[in-house]
């Protein structure tokens, strides 16, 4: 059996069996890490140490006859732009190539407390900046169907160790697509939940109105084991909530379910080959005898402007502590501006670079109304719209990128075609709504994902609503 | 257009000439994709900065005293130091 393969559901079952041990367990992912890893190049770095010792801790616990939950002893691998205590955290940046977490993250903390067994970091776009991966300081990681191709971003490193069975399940942000594109192109499961669901403290911060923490897993079912041990308010993250007062109804019968389909998001610039698989997905719900009909987000269109005015608009604010002084990459230098200069050069990529210049660009005088305050006025009209939409469907039902993975270097020189990846994605960041991204199909043997989208608060009734395609697809 | 200059300025990025040609060009092609919302009429429309409906959450005004231990660690990721303090360049 390789142990590797496993659910967390099937993982946590063994152990609890006694089938097979934590220490065995991690040892398999470290393996198969070691085996695969130099040609997918999902991990920055490896906590060996640190995932063997926490596995002995389990094991023991497990001889002594004590209770442990669902994700104790399960080998988790985290996206490198979440504070793991005394681990490197670089964020896929020069910038912060040797920073080391001064403290858990408190999804870290949450987990640890599980008996989460923490393998390593994984690679990711240069502050979570990108839909390829490509952006990294430390080199682009593969897809594991295609070594040609990219594992999207920015949470590739996390979604292909994960596609590529180096770990059980892997957590990633989203900011505008970030898990659930590279979910999608490498055929994994990846949710983004309401936003404020999970606190972000410790989570490095790019567009803070936007970031969101999810885990990316091979099942549906194990989402919800995942989202479960992580979410909650937290005091340390003052934009994190609990579901409101009024009871959360997850339940639901999948005959009464009404699904819907925006009608702009099936238009072209679709690739044919996607759009049939998607639309074939959704036909199974209808089988099942769900109610699917066409429902219209009118700004639509709008969504990825407003999107890239105030997303590196947070960016260009947030990116500002990165000055040299207090941690990270500090270049010498005659004067303080000197050192501020010399630092942002050297440290910072080229996308980093653009995003900030055009954020600090819609935000300067003269600027702001014209490009900031019209982009949150937009971005008013679109969570309307979905609100709109909300009244005569339960959830609504897309693609979650146009195309499936495309090749390295192909977009990376075309700044407009990269943020075109995200078209389906960006929109449900804007309106703070959870979504989930399941695998759906092939083209050739490139996975497709299906994107299925609920209201602020709906993240279990989406979960469910995965977990019955997965259990009655074939 | 953009003044790439003062961008580079306020930004503190320390481009090169050639890096500012580059990156006009490239800022340029985003912002004329964005040009797009000038075509939606937002008069009546109120912004939106959170989307959950948060508002005026604080926490109690009150400093936290840091362990020595903490201390270390947070000391220890800083690049220049002087008897505990962080130490900057002149600034006047």
């Amino acid at each position: 059996m390789n142990l590797n393969k496993l659910t967390i559901k099937q993982a946590s079952h063994g152990l609890a069996k006694k089938e097979f041990s934590a220490v065995e367990l991690t040892e398999a992912t470290l393996n198969q890490i070691k085996k695969r890893d130099k040609d997918i190049y999902a991990y920055l770095t490896l906590t060996e140490e640190l995932a063997l010792s926490q596995a002995k801790r389990i094991d023991k616990k497990i001889a002594n006859k004590e209770k442990i939950g669902l994700l104790a002893g399960i080998p988790v691998a985290v996206k490198d732009i979440i504070l793991v205590e005394g681990v490197r955290c670089t964020a896929g940046s020069k910038i912060l190539e040797n920073y080391i977490a001064p403290y858990d993250a408190t999804i870290i903390k949450k987990l640890k407390q599980s008996g989460a067994i923490i393998v390593g970091k994984t690679n990711l776009d240069e502050f979570a900046m990108g839909s390829s991966t490509e952006n990294s300081a430390f080199g682009p990681t593969k897809n594991p169907y295609d070594l040609e191709r990219v594992p999207g971003g920015s949470s590739g490193g996390s979604a292909a160790a994960l596609a590529a069975d180096e770990c059980i399940y892997a957590l990633g942000s989203d900011t505008g697509g970030s898990i659930r594109q590279p979910a999608s192109f490498c055929g994994v499961v990846g949710l983004k939940p309401t936003y404020g669901a999970v606190s972000r403290y410790g989570l490095i911060a790019f567009a803070s109105s936007l970031d969101q923490i999810g885990p990316i897993t091979k099942t549906a079912e194990d989402a919800q084991i995942v989202f479960d041990a992580i979410k909650g308010k937290d005091e340390m993250d003052s934009t994190s909530l609990n579901p409101p007062d009024k009871i959360q109804n997850s339940k639901f019968k999948i005959q009464n379910l009404r699904i819907g389909l925006p009608e702009e998001y099936f238009v072209k610039g679709i690739d044919p080959a996607v759009e049939k698989i998607v639309k074939k997905a959704i036909s199974q719900y209808e089988k099942m005898g769900a109610k699917v009909m066409e429902v219209s987000l009118p700004h639509t269109e709008y969504a990825l402007s407003a999107y890239y005015i105030i997303q590196p608009a947070e960016a260009s604010a947030n990116l500002a502590r990165y000055d040299g002084i207090k941690y990270g990459l500090s270049e010498e230098a005659n004067d303080l501006l000197g050192v501020y200069l010399q630092t942002r050069q050297h440290g910072f990529g080229n996308e980093v670079r653009r995003r900030i210049m055009l954020g600090t660009y819609t935000l300067s005088a003269g600027y702001y109304e014209d490009y900031y305050i019209k982009a949150q006025k937009v971005r008013t009209l679109i969570k309307e719209d979905f609100n709109k939409a909300f009244e005569k469907v339960d959830v609504l039902m897309t693609p979650v990128s146009p195309t499936t993975a495309f090749k390295l270097g192909e977009k990376i020189d075309d700044s407009v075609a990269m943020y075109l990846s995200d078209i389906y994605t960006v929109s449900l960041n804007l309106a703070g709504l959870p979504s989930i991204s399941i695998p759906c199909g092939k083209v050739g043997k490139l996975p497709i994902g299906l994107q299925i989208i609920g209201q602020q608060f709906d993240d279990e009734k989406i979960i469910k609503i995965a977990q019955e395609y997965e259990d009655r697809s074939i | 257009m953009i003044n790439i200059n003062h961008i580079d300025k306020l930004a503190r990025l320390g481009l090169t000439e050639k890096e500012k040609r580059k990156f006009k060009k490239e800022l340029s092609a985003i912002l004329d994709f964005v040009e797009k919302l000038k075509q939606v009429k937002t008069d009546k429309v109120k912004l939106t900065a959170q989307v959950t409906g948060l508002e005026n959450v604080s926490r109690i005004d009150k400093g936290q005293a840091k362990s020595k231990q903490e201390r270390k660690k947070l000391l220890n990721l800083v690049p220049h130091t002087k008897d505990g303090y962080v130490k900057v360049k002149a600034i006047l």
